[in-house]
């Protein structure tokens, strides 16, 4: 095999994903702003109880108990099996509830194991939720920082941009499908910045070499070629990750779906993104050779009199 | 030479790997369901016969006992069960065997061997979603803590100024503002009352104004007293709370402040979050008593048992003075001969109860009594069957007992202890029985033990499972590149495990799905090397010169896309709560010792392999895949 390598044309294609990368935002965006998420427990504050039936329970019958209780608001709902039920109550300030909740079930003598109870007081809720907004900001800001001092400013704009842009997508999924989010979702949105950052550096890193290296290049010539020599790369990491990320969604448990499902598609995105969203904008930003000169050092010429 | 590490470097790595083998090693032990005995009141022992007593009533029911020893302070005692069922029956019997002295808790105890502990390794935590118990975060009302302490100066303030002859018209508390008004009728005795005021409430923050009229002060808390009050508020309900967790019979409880206001308390284990809440919530209290003259009727009078000394008594009058509702704080410190002391500060109603019965009672005898609520197991027959409920009951023990030398007020001290233990424990239950800012559970989370263990199954195999498919894929792609790669990967994991158990650390399920995606991230840095080294291949350079290169040019990516990820990592562990901070746990962890053992380690094992010999090809490229030159 020779050395010269086909180079595959990767920005040919930028102007068709930047529109396809537009729309997907744009309609995330529109489903954020419309139906917003569909925040979970520790965003909302409420109750939620989760039991294990010795029988197959008839939800009906299990409402009306809760009625009885005078827990008119509860949300029954059966998970897996007609034995498995999570009882939701809306936001109270009432610690108490949980044991309400649990003392209706058992009022007509059915044999209940409680598996989980969560209570999150609205308040509690509501410091989560600014919490977890304050931190994704951060880590935005200081993945921002950190770029630029190492690249250059085109470059950490280019990065942020493609992590907003995943971040976007990524809660545009679950806002567009009504998926619960809550604070492991949250985790895992944090980390799918870190991933997709990782992806956006590997790159942004092949990018500088190579326009040091190939002196006569154009920039979508610089750019296709780091492309193409990150490419097997970036396959396999991303696919070893989705490999292990696979595994938690299927065999995790319900605990941390929302988490895998989270990482799965921040993956996707996040692989996606870094070449056809943060090597693009590079392009559209008309990165070139002079951008990644060090500083020219005069004062060397400043010493002769 | 190239490729070839100084002996210092293969050492280092051996030394780093096997300290990481043997902090590691404590997790392969699995943990003995145990119950634990400890002394229901603090300093008491758990002695050798306690213990015996407990073992012969565990045999006598015919059920097997896996071990049983003390602990070194002889503050509690572990008998090791064969099963969780063994546990949970054995501990009704132990329950019931050993009576109130004693708490009997279940617990889960390391099989660690003993050269293990005996260099200071042992176990990884669980958390609660693994292990099964609850949590609480409970909120202090510092406003109400704030708003007791006014009423307190209040009351003081309008005694001082009496005593100074200081005619005031009025001294208010304004709930809203949160701030004391008096008023005067002339500006010539305010002036006065400033000056003295000031010179005796330094805590104070006073303005003058006119208010209706009439010349005002408007006492304000300084905002460094106002955090004293709160200190003291949650000091004092951290005391209270860890006193009744106690009681629940907790093996290993967690009660700690969290930020300003808010107070965790963890309990693994417990299932019954009713009972919990019933004991949390529970009001320990205080009565002060006289000591009833000897000649006093039977009816007026009841007898109590001393709480450091059940054989003692004393009879008191069955007339309440003051309860511990009146008492707004205690503390203990030295008098003015160095001897322990007691201070007790009583809210304006309290004082005045006080000073009216202790005026006639100079020379009598004042005692504290000590109410808690508790609940125990009684066993009954009922249709034959023996059946097992928790009954409440109130204890009451008297924690103090001194001659009234003056008159009281509502500040007087406690003198005559022995020693300065004696003076902070009587603080301690004088505060545990006070009136204490009120508590909110703001936040609760229960996982069922069959929960917990199932998320663990649920946990590990995906991790498995996640491991098993990464190195299948890295044999394939890579081949022996792919073994080191893989051997680099199972280390790196060992050496996660190793820093969390050194460093003591939680693991909770969203740590579990950490470790997992730090296995699929981890081989990235290898992937980088390995991807370089075959570029350089297929440039025809040499192939020492290409390992050399590969390792060189992928370090500065490596670093950067670490550091970054690390850095999401920081600040999701400093952001985050709960299941958030569990995951940053094992996500920074690992990315450290990935970068360990995915250069250091892989390089060395390449070195040793391939370093300084005449290679043509590296077994580098994917099986079936006749590539490279």
């Amino acid at each position: 095999m020779a050395a010269v390598k086909r180079i595959i044309d990767f920005m040919k294609l930028r102007h068709m994903f930047a529109a396809i990368s537009l729309v997907a935002t744009l309609i995330s965006l529109g489903s954020l702003a419309v139906q917003g998420l569909q925040f979970g427990l520790d965003f909302t504050g409420g109750t939620l109880v989760e039991v294990q039936f010795a029988q197959d329970q008839n939800l009906d019958k299990v409402r009306g108990q809760l009625e009885q209780a005078g827990l008119e608001s509860a949300v029954v709902q059966s998970y897996g099996t007609l034995r498995d039920i999570v009882v939701r109550v809306a936001s109270t300030e009432q610690a108490k509830v949980g044991d309400q909740v649990m003392a209706a079930l058992q009022s007509d003598g059915a044999d209940v194991t409680l598996k989980r109870t969560e209570f999150v007081g609205s308040q509690v809720g509501g410091e989560l939720r600014d919490q977890g907004g304050l931190g994704m900001l951060l880590a935005l800001a200081g993945v921002m920082l950190y770029v630029a001092a190492r690249f250059q400013f085109k470059f950490s704009f280019a990065a942020v941009l493609s992590l907003v842009h995943d971040v976007i997508i990524v809660l545009g999924v679950f806002s567009l499908f009504q998926i619960e989010f809550d604070l492991t979702v949250l985790a895992a949105v944090l980390a799918v910045i870190g991933y997709s950052l990782n992806d956006s550096i590997v790159v942004a890193d092949r990018i500088r070499e190579n326009f040091r290296k190939m002196r006569k290049a154009v920039p979508v010539e610089v750019v296709n070629t780091a492309m193409t020599d990150t490419l097997g790369r970036t396959t396999i990491t991303s696919l070893t990750t989705w490999l292990v990320v696979w595994a938690l969604f299927l065999f995790g448990g319900d605990m941390i779906h929302g988490f895998a499902l989270a990482l799965l598609i921040g993956i996707g995105v996040g692989t996606y993104s870094s070449v056809y969203v943060c090597a693009s904008l590079l392009i559209y930003l008309k990165v070139s050779r002079e951008d990644l000169l060090p500083p020219a050092k005069e004062e060397l010429v400043d010493d002769r009199p | 030479m190239l490729n070839r590490y100084p002996l210092w470097k293969y050492l280092l790595i051996l030394v780093v790997l096997a300290v990481a083998s043997i902090y590691a090693a404590p997790n392969l032990y699995p943990d003995d369901y145990a119950v634990q005995i400890s002394a229901s009141r603090s300093g008491e022992v758990v002695d050798e016969a306690t213990l015996k007593r407990a073992e012969a009533a565990i045999a006598a029911k015919n059920i097997g006992i896996k071990g049983a020893e003390r602990a070194e302070n002889d503050q509690s005692a572990l008998i090791r069960m064969n099963s969780g069922e063994d546990q949970l029956i054995a501990r009704d019997i132990v329950a019931q065997a050993l009576g109130q002295d004693y708490v009997v808790a279940l617990n889960l105890a390391p099989t660690t061997p003993v050269w293990l502990t005996s260099l200071g390794a042992g176990p990884m935590k669980l958390g609660l979603d693994l292990r099964g118990g609850v949590h609480f975060l409970m909120e202090v009302d510092m406003a109400e803590a704030v708003t007791q302490r006014l009423d307190v100066y209040q009351s003081e303030i309008k005694t001082k100024l009496r005593e100074a002859k200081l005619r005031y018209s009025k001294v208010d508390h304004d709930q809203q503002s949160g701030k004391l008004q008096i008023d005067f009728r002339d500006a010539d005795a305010r002036d006065q009352a400033v000056t003295l005021l000031r010179k005796d409430y330094p805590e104070f923050v006073l303005e003058t104004a006119e208010a209706d009229g009439q010349p005002a002060i408007m006492i304000n808390l300084s905002e460094k007293t106002t955090r004293e009050i709160e200190d003291y508020a949650i000091t004092q309900n951290l005391t209270t709370l860890r006193n009744r967790v106690n009681e629940l019979g907790v093996a290993e409880p967690l009660v700690q402040r969290q930020g300003r206001n808010r107070i965790v308390v963890e309990l693994p284990g417990v299932q019954d979050t009713a009972a919990a809440k019933r004991v949390l919530g529970a009001t320990a209290n205080l009565e002060f008593r006289l000591e009833s003259r000897s000649d006093a009727a039977a009816g007026t009078t009841e007898t109590f048992n001393f709480r450091s000394a059940p054989n003692r008594q004393a009879t008191l009058e069955r007339d309440i003075i003051i309860t511990g509702n009146n008492v707004s704080s205690a503390s203990s410190s030295f008098d003015e001969t160095g001897r322990p002391q007691v201070n007790v500060n009583l809210d304006s109603a309290g004082g005045k109860m006080m000073n009216r019965i202790t005026r006639n009672a100079v020379g009598r005898k004042m005692a504290v009594l000590f109410i808690e609520h508790k609940t125990r197991n009684v066993v009954s027959s009922e249709n034959g069957q023996n059946v097992e409920k928790r009954v409440p009951y109130v204890e009451k023990s008297i924690i103090s007992l001194a001659t009234i030398q003056s008159a009281l007020g509502n500040s007087f001290r406690i003198t005559g202890l022995d020693s300065n233990g004696e003076a902070s424990e009587l603080a301690l239950l004088l505060r545990a029985g006070s009136l204490a800012a009120p508590v909110y559970i703001v936040e609760e989370r229960t996982v069922g033990p069959s929960l917990g263990q199932q998320n663990i199954e649920r946990g590990v195999f995906s991790a498995e499972v996640g491991l098993a498919l990464v190195v299948v894929f890295m044999l394939l792609y890579y081949r022996t590149f792919g073994l080191i790669a893989n051997i680099a990967l199972g280390l790196n994991i060992a050496l996660l495990i190793a820093v969390m158990s050194i460093i003591s650390s939680t693991l909770t399920l969203p740590g579990i799905a950490g470790i997992v995606l730090t296995m699929g991230m981890a081989v990235d840095a290898n992937v980088l090397i390995f991807s370089r080294i075959k570029e350089e291949l297929a440039n025809k350079a040499p192939v020492q010169m290409a390992i050399h290169a590969g390792y060189e040019r992928a370090f500065t990516t490596i670093l950067d896309s670490n550091l970054t990820t690390l850095l999401v990592g920081l600040i999701l562990f400093f952001m985050g709560t709960g299941p958030v901070k569990g995951f940053a746990v094992t996500l920074s962890i690992g990315i450290i010792t990935s970068m360990f053992t995915a250069i250091m380690v892989t390089r060395a094992l390449v070195n040793l392999l391939y370093g300084g010999r005449k290679l043509n090809q590296l077994p580098i490229w994917p099986l079936f895949f006749k590539g490279g030159a």
